[in-house]
């Protein structure tokens, strides 16, 4: 599903971000990515999202090799992923339910098929009764909710997490981290970046360590946490 | 490398029976998808011009005074152009023939003169034909008769042809006649009303100038606001970008910002030069009124209506296009 090989990102400025990185996640998989805060986690996913591009080696993405996206083609390639941000960014000028629609509006999905599955996402992470909120109106884990099902909305198969329990107690990120557990059993490519142990440490699951740009630990297949 | 590029190269093509939504859909779906777009983009767009009635207004203000100043100038124009339509019949050359000339002979100079490119007509009014004109024109019929013997001279009455006559051929039609010594008296009347002509052609030179540095105005403003809106609108922006949103859907609802804009502004103009024809038009009654004439202003047809609301339209689009194109590409998500 995703697949690095000798990836490096090297900013303007001339911060390496990331250097001769390697790894694969297979379709169905839930992997963790883990390293100290700079150690180019963000980097990793804006790579898989094309927000950056690599300065050397090459991504492959769901069988797109992102070097030769066009500009043109990355709305396209972003509509197969969904992605759960730590600040949420969800749009408070609407409610709960336009934004969990927003990327069924983008893809142009019929109304009412847009309305049953915002309905099904909703539904999924149990905020079906609160879709006419504004969702500054909610909590942190109930925003954090509405950004998942937002991200699940229109069925991507790969899942992107930054720091989805960011700033969420204990039980909330157990709750969060269930979600995910629940669209990986259903098919969904999971990978969630985050430095949150405790919830790495739930169950056991490959982790992919970064270090300074490098990947240190789990890089091969197959490598689970202890 | 080139192995691994190769590889996935084979793999580039996107998957069709992947679950997005976007590769299930039909043309016609996708079709009715992009017009549904478009809707829900200009309707939304309006509701938060709405939203913001003050804001709005202003913007509409300044596009309407900057769309109704050429306009009232070009209905003034045109207005001057209708009341002087009927005057070009009056530059004409009348040449009073000598009494020893004999109907004959005028009537071939008629017929020559008419010949010429730089004139349209020539007339010949005999002695007799003079009189009975005067006497039905001038009311002065009784008087007419009481006089012993006809007192007007013949006239050959050449009119000159717009499109191939100038000043100086005309000037030169003049000189001819009065060396011809057919002629007592040659005139040119009315030199004036070319002059008048070529005011107003430089009025409509200048009231165009005068439109397109105003257009340009209503570009900057339109263009402007638009760049606010997307400034205020970033984090919107963001997210779209990042969800999948294609260039074409984050610009459109902007777009439809400037074409509300401008149709607006269209809307102000408009009101603004019938409220500006309404003021006027009792005095212009009068003054017409005083000359013995029924003259009205004319006010803007319907054409010239669908016209202030197209090039409204058309200039909010362009300022929104403009500020669009310079403004968006720089809101990526990094």
């Amino acid at each position: 599903m995703i697949q690095f090989d000798n990836v490096s990102k090297r900013y303007p400025e001339g911060h390496d971000a990331l250097q001769r990185v390697s790894f694969r996640i297979e379709r169905e998989d839930l992997v963790f990515l883990t390293g100290h805060s700079g150690a180019g986690k963000s980097t990793l996913l804006k790579l898989i999202m094309c927000m950056e591009r690599a300065s050397g080696g090459q991504v492959v993405v769901n069988g797109q090799n992102l070097n030769r996206l066009r500009d043109r083609r990355i709305p396209y390639h972003r509509r197969n992923i969904g992605v759960v941000f730590q600040n949420h960014q969800l749009l408070f000028d609407r409610s709960v339910y336009d934004n969990v629609a927003l990327p069924l509006v983008i893809a142009g999905s019929p109304p009412r098929e847009t309305g049953r599955r915002v309905r099904a996402a909703l539904d999924k992470v149990g905020l079906l009764q609160k879709e006419q909120r504004n969702p500054i109106a909610l909590s942190g884990g109930e925003q954090q909710r509405v950004g998942i099902a937002r991200a699940v909305v229109n069925k991507p198969e790969l899942l992107l997490a930054d720091e989805p329990t960011g700033n969420l107690d204990p039980a909330l990120s157990a709750e969060i981290m269930s979600l995910f557990e629940e669209f990986n059993r259903v098919g969904v490519t999971v990978l969630i970046a985050t430095h949150n142990h405790a919830l790495i440490a739930r169950q056991p699951r490959r982790v992919i360590t970064l270090h300074d740009g490098r990947v240190v630990q789990g890089a091969a297949q197959g490598s689970l946490s202890g | 490398m080139s192995g691994r590029k190769d590889q996935a190269d084979r793999r580039v093509r996107p998957r069709r029976d992947s679950g997005a939504v976007q590769s299930r859909s039909t043309f016609a779906q996708q079709l009715r998808a992009w017009l549904e777009n478009h809707r829900q983009g200009a309707l939304q767009s309006l509701q938060r011009l709405l939203r913001a009635p003050l804001a709005s207004m202003l913007t509409w203000l300044a596009i309407g005074i900057a769309l109704a100043l050429p306009c009232v100038l070009f209905v003034a124009l045109n207005n001057v152009q209708q009341l002087t339509a009927g005057w070009d019949g009056a530059a004409r050359i009348s040449a009073f023939l000598s009494d020893g000339v004999s109907a004959t002979e005028g009537l071939a100079l008629a017929g020559s003169y008419g010949g010429r490119p730089e004139i349209a007509q020539a007339r010949y009014i005999s002695r007799e034909q003079a009189l009975e004109e005067f006497r039905q024109l001038s009311g002065f019929g009784d008087l007419l008769s009481a006089l012993p013997e006809n007192p007007l001279p013949a006239v050959l009455v050449l009119t000159p042809s717009l499109e191939a006559s100038t000043v100086e051929s005309l000037e030169r039609v003049l000189e001819e006649l009065r060396a011809s010594g057919k002629v007592e008296l040659a005139q040119l009347d009315l030199q004036w009303v070319q002059r008048l002509y070529a005011l107003l052609e430089l009025g409509r030179r200048a009231s165009l100038a005068l439109a397109l540095l105003l257009a340009l105005g209503v570009l900057l403003v339109a263009g402007n606001t638009i760049r606010l809106a997307i400034a205020s609108r970033r984090e919107e922006i963001l997210v779209i970008k990042l969800v999948g949103g294609t260039d074409a859907f984050v610009r459109r609802p902007f777009l439809y910002t400037g074409l509300w804009y401008g149709l607006g502004g269209a809307v102000v103009a408009w009101l603004l030069i019938v409220l500006v024809l309404l003021w006027l038009d009792g005095p212009v009654g009068e003054l017409a009124a005083l000359y013995q004439s029924d003259f009205r202003l004319a006010g803007l047809s319907v054409l010239d209506t669908l016209a202030l609301a197209w090039g409204g339209a058309t200039l909010g689009l362009c300022g929104a296009w403009l500020a669009v194109s310079r403004h968006l590409g720089a809101i990526t998500p990094r």
